[in-house]
């Protein structure tokens, strides 16, 4: 919610800087008034400045026109990019069996969910800890909720503040792979994402 | 159920067959177990056939109502696996007592029985079903009104063990099979001296909701009543109330629910962490659980009697605990620690304090081990162990703390007892998928509570009260 009128007021310096620039040249003929002294002179101009002041007119109307348009353009890229922030966060990370220790691979994963935390201060997340079906069922919500933790703990060293973070296990109660081979278990046991608030608009870190 | 001949009789029963063959000559084919060839000179065998049971004799019904009463009650005294059922010659079609009063009545049947046995056989053949290989027979009568009599006849020793009354609901009433289960448990009481588990239904999960059974395997209902996900039903010893968990938004609330009016209560303290795996104090007064933080996982105790006082019994910090389960006496708590690596079982005393290794297990070798349960009689703690990547269910004995493996067949996992301390439900995929069975730890003897898939994480209950007419 915070984010959009700031945006917004960006993308009016953005688009008053454009109209500046377009103004430039013509301001540079000005001190050439002050030398002429004949009637004639003078007519013309008046008849430039008012032409002068009609053309700034119309360049303010373009302005305001391309104004809206890039408002309207970085309305879109944001809602573009709010999309992909939010599958960037919802990406799950993976453990081994009956293990709660984030691997290699899944730092980067979890470098990712970092900065955008820090791009989005606004933004709580909630993650889940899930595991695969051969463990014990009961044992496997305190296994699922170690997963959790450990993904909070990357991310709480790497400087998100804890309060933004909730954790949650469900062991092996929700599955998202229903096979009972080791592709579906290596899918089953995972974190994953979930946003509690501040997720209506997103930036890419 | 065994058909009638029983052949060998008492002689085998009491233990061992002693077959010493001496053969010259041509070879001789031995009969008995083993069928390879055998070789010249002396062979000897030894058949042990344990607990051989005494025969029982559920006789026919002839009035017609009580006709559904004495297949229910038959069926207990099966499931009991303290008796071998005959089965008469004729099946059930024979008339029994009319049979039997055409021969010679015995004298001391008819001199012990009571003034009430009128409408019960009195006059039973005892020389016909001991020939038959029975040692008791019983028999259920109507008498006047809505009371049923069940004659339980010592055919061994000739004469009636005991009548029993009752007055049984109507058919139809929600209450008639408990009302038939505790006649059950009163004829196994008469004629053994031991309390039985025909009155007791089995809790269990299926589907992410929380279902009750009788123990035979009939009358399965839904009891939870909400659209959350739910695990880890629990009885509380006196069978009026049970607990369970449901997951909601995330965290792990713990509900304390009414058998007979179906109400239940949020567990006080409970709510905003992941609360798991509830086990009530045999006093009732306290329930232990585990809470799931980021901390770990631990052992808490609340008093839900007055819906206060939660207290930490255990601070794991770099390990979890969890699966608490109460020794029958109250003083003890047998729980899952993680604290040597791979979850194994512990106890401690009620308080936190006292931890220590329960189960013994070899470091590196022995498989995580899971979901205790102490026994009604306080004298085993079953729970499952990881063998070769599959699990089985184990036998601690808390004395000598000696551990028996109990299955072997596919993966069986959450044992639960019933209150006699020998039979127990479990989740085995023996069968190609994972459904619900009962064993007899005594004999071995197998047989499924619920042909259903994904049924899982069964609580058996203790005796179910009288008054719990409409049971869950």
């Amino acid at each position: 919610m915070k984010r959009l009128p700031l945006l917004l007021l960006s993308g009016l310096a953005v688009a008053a800087m454009a109209a500046c620039g377009g103004k430039t040249p013509e301001t540079t003929p000005a001190p050439q008034a002050a030398n002429a002294d004949s009637l004639a002179e003078a007519e013309r101009l008046r008849a430039d400045s008012i032409a002068r002041a009609e053309r700034e007119a119309k360049e303010r109307e373009d302005a305001e026109r391309r104004r809206q348009q890039q408002i309207a353009d970085s309305l879109a890229a944001l809602g573009k990019s709010t999309e992909a922030v939010r599958a960037l966060l919802a990406t799950m990370i993976h453990f081994d069996y009956d293990k709660a220790i984030i691997r290699g691979g899944d730092a980067a994963v979890l470098d990712q969910k970092v900065a955008i935390l820090q791009a989005n201060p606004g933004l709580r997340i909630r993650l889940s800890g899930h595991c695969d079906e051969r463990g014990s069922d009961e044992y496997n919500l305190a296994l699922g909720n170690r997963r959790a933790t450990a993904a909070k703990q990357y991310l709480v060293s790497h400087g998100v503040d804890a309060g933004r973070i909730e954790t949650v296990s469900y062991g092996e109660e929700r599955p998202i792979a229903s096979g009972h081979d080791e592709e579906a278990w290596a899918q089953n046991r995972r974190d994953e994402v979930e946003i509690l608030s501040g997720g209506e608009n997103l930036k890419q870190p | 159920m065994r058909a009638v001949g029983r052949t060998g009789g008492r002689a085998v029963g009491t233990g061992v067959l002693l077959a010493a063959v001496l053969t010259a000559g041509p070879p001789v084919r031995l009969t008995a177990q083993d069928s390879s060839a055998v070789d010249r000179g002396v062979r000897i065998g030894i058949v042990y056939r344990p607990g051989v049971r005494p025969g029982m004799v559920v006789l026919p019904v002839h009035a017609p109502a009580l006709d559904s009463a004495r297949i229910i009650l038959s069926r207990d005294l099966d499931y009991s696996d303290r008796f071998e059922l005959i089965t008469l010659p004729g099946g059930d079609s024979i008339r029994v007592t009319t049979t039997a009063s055409g021969a010679r009545p015995p004298a001391a049947a008819a001199g012990r029985t009571g003034g009430g046995g009128a409408a019960a056989a009195t006059t039973l053949n005892y020389p016909l079903y001991q020939a038959l290989g029975a040692d008791f027979a019983v028999a259920v009568a109507p008498a006047s009104g809505d009371t049923t009599i069940v004659t339980v006849h010592d055919v061994a020793a000739g004469g009636v063990r005991r009548e029993l009354r009752a007055r049984l609901p109507a058919l139809k009433d929600p209450g008639f099979r408990l009302a038939i289960h505790q006649l059950a448990d009163r004829v196994l009481e008469a004629a053994l001296g031991v309390g039985g588990t025909a009155a007791t239904r089995v809790l269990f999960v299926m589907d992410g909701k929380v279902y009750s059974i009788d123990q035979d395997g009939a009358d399965q209902k839904l009891v939870s009543s909400s659209d959350h996900q739910a695990m880890s039903p629990a009885w509380a010893t006196d069978g009026r109330r049970f607990s369970y968990m449901e997951f909601w938004e995330g965290h792990g609330r713990l509900f304390v629910q009414e058998v007979a009016s179906g109400k239940r209560a949020p567990v006080a303290t409970t709510g905003q962490a992941l609360d798991f795996t509830p086990a009530f104090s045999p006093d009732g007064k306290t329930l232990a659980f585990s809470r799931a933080t980021e901390e770990g996982t631990d052992l808490y105790t609340v008093n839900i009697k007055d819906g206060c006082c939660l207290q930490r019994l255990t601070v794991g910090r770099f390990y979890d605990n969890l699966s608490p389960t109460y020794s029958p006496d109250g003083q003890r708590i047998a729980f899952v620690s993680t604290r040597a690596g791979l979850p194994q079982i512990y106890v401690m005393a009620a308080d936190g304090t006292d931890q220590q290794l329960f189960a013994p297990f070899d470091y590196g070798a022995t498989g995580s081990s899971n979901a205790p349960e102490w026994s009604p009689d306080g004298q085993t703690v079953a729970f499952h162990r990881d063998v070769g990547g599959t699990l089985q269910v184990f036998v601690l004995d808390v004395r000598t703390r000696a551990v028996r493996q109990l299955t072997s067949v596919g993966r069986n996992e959450d044992p639960t007892w019933a209150p006699d301390s020998r039979h127990m439900a479990f989740v085995s995929d023996r069968s190609g998928y994972r459904q619900l069975w009962i064993i007899d730890v005594e004999t071995g003897r197998i047989r499924p509570l619920l042909q259903k898939s994904g049924a899982r994480l069964p609580a058996w209950s203790p005796r179910l009260p009288e008054t719990a007419s409409s049971t869950p």
